[in-house]
């Protein structure tokens, strides 16, 4: 963001989130909203990052578990189907993969500089289901 | 839509009732309040009214004067017209808030019963809590009797909810000598009072939900010294003038006339006290004892503490000889704010009078007549001198040896 001079801005510490007045904002999609500058959805934090998580769409159910337990609301899903993962604004917390429920998950947390592709040829298989004591 | 009431010319009214009329009668939105004495009276009057159908507000009940302001906060950024009242231990848990409502530009307008700060636990009226709000980024009114109590409440509203001032607004009044002492209060009535501030404007009020606004946003070395600075512009620049318009179009309203210094019997004066709260008037009457003896003598009252109006005290006290700065505060480990204030006022301008300070009224200890005197016999001494004949900071009306610094 430009830097201003003391009697550039708006008074008060305000932030406005978009440009201009909104209407219907919740049915608006995120790339079709006019967020104005000062609004985080236009600044990356991805060099919080130390971990990032990677998907897998081949395992994915679409439960949205991760959607709704991303605290920055970076999953990225479309009618209610998981796209992807927003890292301008994913911090790497790994809890979308923590909360991932499909077998292997869906969802893995790698180190920053790993390689998507190699990721994905890599993924863990199906983890076999150790029977319990007592069971069968 | 809420009842009016019907008030007479002439109410006898305490500072307290005073404030708590005001605030009925520009219909404030919100009260969050964590009551003390001795201001306790001003918001359970709003609360009175607000149960009875006179106020179209809310009270807010909240756990501690922090929380107060902080609701204050809220209800202010959200788009209300806000106001509570403090005193004392209260305010001073309110302080961390205060500078957020400045900063983030709220126009509250709060209340502040002047009462001493312990330890040890005192109930009664000083200026500690006055002073300990100086640098808090809000204007600062002192009122010295119930009638300028009700008086102020509405010029602070007119100028902090001006959309070229937006700063939050302090009326002081004295504990005890003003906010419970009773006296005749000229009123207005509900209409002529409401029509003097008017519907609250709002401005990037929270609750506009076709502009989401943030409010209270962090920043760090690269944005919070431009904040800072637009705040002390508006407070240095804008503030001044629009108190002025705001006591002049008061004046055509009601007849009572407000100035940011008063003055009484200045013009001649050699001798001059400068003090704030409840002893303007004290000294006043100290002033006509000693002009009937032929002493050129008067007294400026600070009715504007921040801004500081440092042009208009100049202005006033530019040919005068002797000067004691009064303050009911105690300034551990230095001489008193006034003292300060009015040396840097006074140190670049072309008035060489003689300036003292006197420590008084700590915790409520009465400020006499008798010491009125001592202290002017020191300045007519200090004026035929022209150089201090006492020590720079003495107490007055205190037991044991006589106290003095520098």
């Amino acid at each position: 963001m430009e830097k201003a001079g003391w009697d550039e801005f708006e008074i008060g510490t305000i932030l406005r989130t978009f440009e201009g007045a909104i209407r219907d904002i919740a049915t608006t999609l995120p790339e079709d909203r006019a967020y104005s500058q000062s609004s985080t959805f236009n600044s990356s934090v991805a060099d919080w990052r130390i971990e990032k998580p990677l998907f897998n769409k081949d395992y994915c159910i679409d439960c949205q578990f991760c959607w709704i337990y991303c605290p920055d609301t970076s999953i990225i899903a479309r009618d209610k189907k998981m796209v992807g993962i927003d890292f301008d604004h994913c911090k790497g917390c790994g809890i979308c993969a923590q909360v991932c429920p499909t077998n292997p998950k869906s969802l893995l947390m790698f180190s920053e500089q790993q390689d998507e592709d190699i990721a994905l040829e890599q993924w863990p298989k199906k983890e076999k289901k150790e029977k319990e004591a007592g069971e069968d | 839509m809420a009842d009016s009431m019907e008030l007479r010319d002439i109410e006898v009214w305490d500072g307290n009732m005073a404030a708590s009329q005001a605030l009925r009668q520009v219909q404030v939105d919100v009260v969050a309040a964590y009551p003390i004495t001795p201001s306790t009276p001003i918001v359970e009057n709003y609360g009175s009214f607000e149960a009875n159908g006179y106020v179209d507000g809310v009270f807010v009940m909240v756990e501690s004067e922090h929380a107060a302001m902080s609701a204050c906060i809220g209800a202010s950024a959200a788009g209300g017209r806000v106001a509570t009242a403090t005193s004392s231990q209260g305010f001073a848990l309110m302080v961390e808030t205060l500078y957020a409502a400045s900063g983030m530009r709220l126009p509250i307008i709060l209340n502040v019963v002047n009462r001493a700060i312990g330890a040890p636990l005192n109930v009664n009226g000083d200026h500690s809590d006055m002073y300990l709000g100086r640098d808090s980024g809000w204007i600062q009114f002192d009122a010295y009797c119930p009638q300028d109590a009700y008086d102020l409440n509405f010029i602070a509203f007119k100028v902090a909810e001006d959309h070229d001032i937006r700063l939050p607004a302090m009326v002081h009044q004295d504990g005890f000598m003003t906010s419970h002492t009773a006296q005749g209060v000229h009123t207005m009535s509900d209409e002529k009072a409401y029509s003097f501030i008017g519907e609250f404007q709002p401005m990037n009020d929270m609750l506009d939900l076709d502009h989401p606004v943030t409010h209270g946003v962090q920043t760090e070395e690269d944005w919070h010294f431009e904040h800072k600075a637009r705040q002390q512009h508006a407070l240095m620049t804008a503030t001044i003038p629009k108190i002025q318009e705001a006591f002049d179009t008061f004046e055509k309203y009601t007849g009572r006339k407000y100035n940011l210094v008063e003055t009484y019997k200045v013009e001649d004066a050699d001798a001059v006290v400068v003090c704030m709260g409840s002893s303007v008037e004290t000294t006043m009457e100290v002033v006509d004892e000693l002009r009937a003896k032929g002493m050129k003598v008067g007294v400026v009252g600070i009715r504007v503490f921040r801004p500081w109006p440092l042009e208009q005290l100049a202005e006033v006290l530019k040919n005068v000889k002797a000067i004691a700065a009064l303050d009911r505060s105690s300034p551990h480990g230095s001489v008193g704010m006034l003292f300060n204030e009015i040396a840097g006022t006074m140190f670049n301008t072309d008035t060489k009078a003689v300036l003292t300070n006197y420590i008084y009224g700590l915790g409520g200890r009465d400020l006499t007549k008798a010491h009125l005197v001592s202290v002017f016999n020191d300045l007519k001494a200090n004026a035929d001198a022209g150089k201090p004949t006492t020590p720079l900071q003495q107490y007055i009306g205190l037991r044991g040896p006589k106290l003095s610094f520098f």
